[in-house]
Order: structure tokens, then sequence, then C-alpha cells
């Protein structure tokens, strides 16, 4: 009878640990930033590209229904495809504004890049060493995130703005 | 005076070199524990990386800031989920994880008293 108890718990104990394995390969474990949608953005303070003595603040956040935050560089090919759809927000006015940060790049290719598609940002600042990033949870970019005037993150975008996410931002503001 | 002069030196340069090199190890310890998130299973301290080479200096004004080591994993958490640290802390969601491999071994202990005792009742029968 003891025999008997002693298979049960290791026959329970096999059963148990198949679940797990079970559960735990049918859960995809790979980075998402789900946990950073409806959180606050805090500390942010950000200096203009141009002139390091002007930046741009929380307050300044505040004034704006929707914020589109996107973090791009001259070097990113994908930075290129999106920069049409940013330039098309422009035509939503006064509903959402748009800061640029140039992620670890060159100012003077910045400004290029800038000149040479068009500038959609109503503000541009710079994170040379990319340390501003982590505050934003970006692994790599283009990556864009937008917020409400109550700085809370509603949604984060990662890699390239295509139509289909240009309208889900539009849909977003109304 | 100058042989003072000499010891003082030594003494300075050894106690710099003492702290700043405990800092590193403990540094070390903190990008050991760190997933590089665009990596293919290397850690912060292990990877080349750009977004490892950004971790690291975060977590170097952290430090320098007097950040504890557990305040560190809370900020990168908050901004990149669990999945960050190789070792999560203690949780509901993941209580198994930390107590599975106790409840094994005392497990697995358990089953070995049953089966040596019932090996030597079986002898002295």
């Amino acid at each position: 009878m003891k025999i008997n108890i002693t298979k049960i718990i290791i026959f329970s104990f096999v059963i148990f640990s198949l679940c797990i394995f079970w559960v735990g390969l049918k859960k995809t474990k790979n980075y998402d930033t789900k946990n950073l949608i409806g959180s606050r953005i805090s500390n942010f303070q950000l200096n203009e590209i141009n002139n390091i003595d002007q930046y741009i603040s929380e307050e300044d956040l505040k004034k704006n229904k929707f914020t589109l935050i996107n973090f791009f560089a001259s070097w990113c090919a994908p930075c290129r495809a999106e920069h049409k759809y940013l330039l098309n927000l422009l035509n939503e006015g006064k509903k959402i504004k748009i800061i640029g940060i140039n992620f670890k790049d060159k100012k003077i290719n910045a400004i290029n890049f800038l000149e040479e598609l068009g500038n959609p940002y109503n503000f541009v600042g710079q994170d040379l060493k990319g340390k501003f990033s982590i505050l934003f949870g970006i692994y790599g970019i283009p990556e864009s995130i937008l917020i409400d005037s109550n700085l809370i993150i509603i949604k984060k975008f990662v890699g390239p703005i295509d139509q289909i996410q240009y309208n889900e931002i539009l849909k977003l503001i109304q | 005076m100058k042989i003072n002069f000499f010891f003082i030196i030594t003494y300075i340069f050894i106690t710099t070199a003492t702290h700043s090199s405990d800092n590193q190890i403990k540094l070390l310890e903190v990008y050991k524990n760190l997933r590089c998130l665009v990596c293919q299973g290397q850690s912060i301290a292990d990877s080349n990386s750009d977004f490892a080479a950004t971790i690291k200096l975060v977590v170097q004004d952290q430090f320098n800031d007097g950040k504890t080591e557990d305040e560190i994993y809370k900020f990168l958490t908050s901004k990149y989920g669990e999945w960050i640290v190789y070792q999560p802390a203690f949780s509901k969601n993941n209580f198994l994880l930390w107590t599975l491999p106790y409840a094994v071994l005392i497990f697995g202990g358990f089953l070995i008293f049953l089966l040596v005792r019932k090996t030597k009742h079986n002898r002295v029968n």
C-alpha cells in the first residue's frame, strides 16, 4: 500500500512537471513593452539639438493633448521609411505634437537628415549616449511612444511606423 | 619626512585602487545579472552590443549616484520588465520558480529515506 502511495506521488509529480513544461513552451518570453503602457513618464528634460540652453520638460508636454516621442537617427534606414508618416501627422495640427529624439548620432548628420527628408518635429532633442532612451524602455530604433496630456504612455511602437500604425495613431488621438 | 610622504602616497594609492576594483567587481556582478535583450543568450557583461553599452552607462551612473543593486534592478525592471534580470525578485508570479527546487530536494530526500528504510526492513526480515 505504501509503495502505491509513493508511485502515485511520483506519477503526480511527473504529470505536474510535464504541465509546467507545456505551459512554459507555449509562453512567449520575448521582450515586450506591455508593462510600460499605462505608466507615467517622469524625469523628462530634453535639450534642444541646436541649442543646449533650450530644453523641453514634463510641464511642456502636459500642454499637448497628445505627444508622439520618436527616437530616430540618420544612420537608421527604417527611420527613413517611417519619416513620411511622421510628416503626414503634421496635418493633424494641434491634436498631436511630435518630439524627435536624435539617438547616438552626430549633430550635423541629424540636421542634414531633417533637411533632406523634412522636419516633422515640434522639438528635436539629442540623446548622444543613449541614456535617455532607457527611460522609455528603448532597445533599438526607430521606436515611438504616444503619450497623453497626463504623461501616460498610451501606446509604444517598436520598429518603423507604417500605414497600419499611422492609422492606429489617428484613431487613438481622435 | 620623505619616508612618511612616501608611505602616505602609497596608502592613498592602494586605498583608491582597492576601492575602485571593489566597485568594478560590484558593477560586473550587476551586469552579469542583466540580460542583453537584443542578443542571443548573452548577459550585459558578455555583450558588446550598443544596447549593452547603454545599459552599462546607465548602471554606472546610478551606481555612482549611490543607488543600491536592488534599486538599479527595480528601475530597469520598470522599463524593460522582469525579463531583463536573470534572477527575478520573489513574487506571487514566480514563487514556484523559487520554491520548487527546495520542494523537490525535500521530496527526493524523503523518497530516499523511505527506500533506504524499506531496504533495511527487508534485509532484517
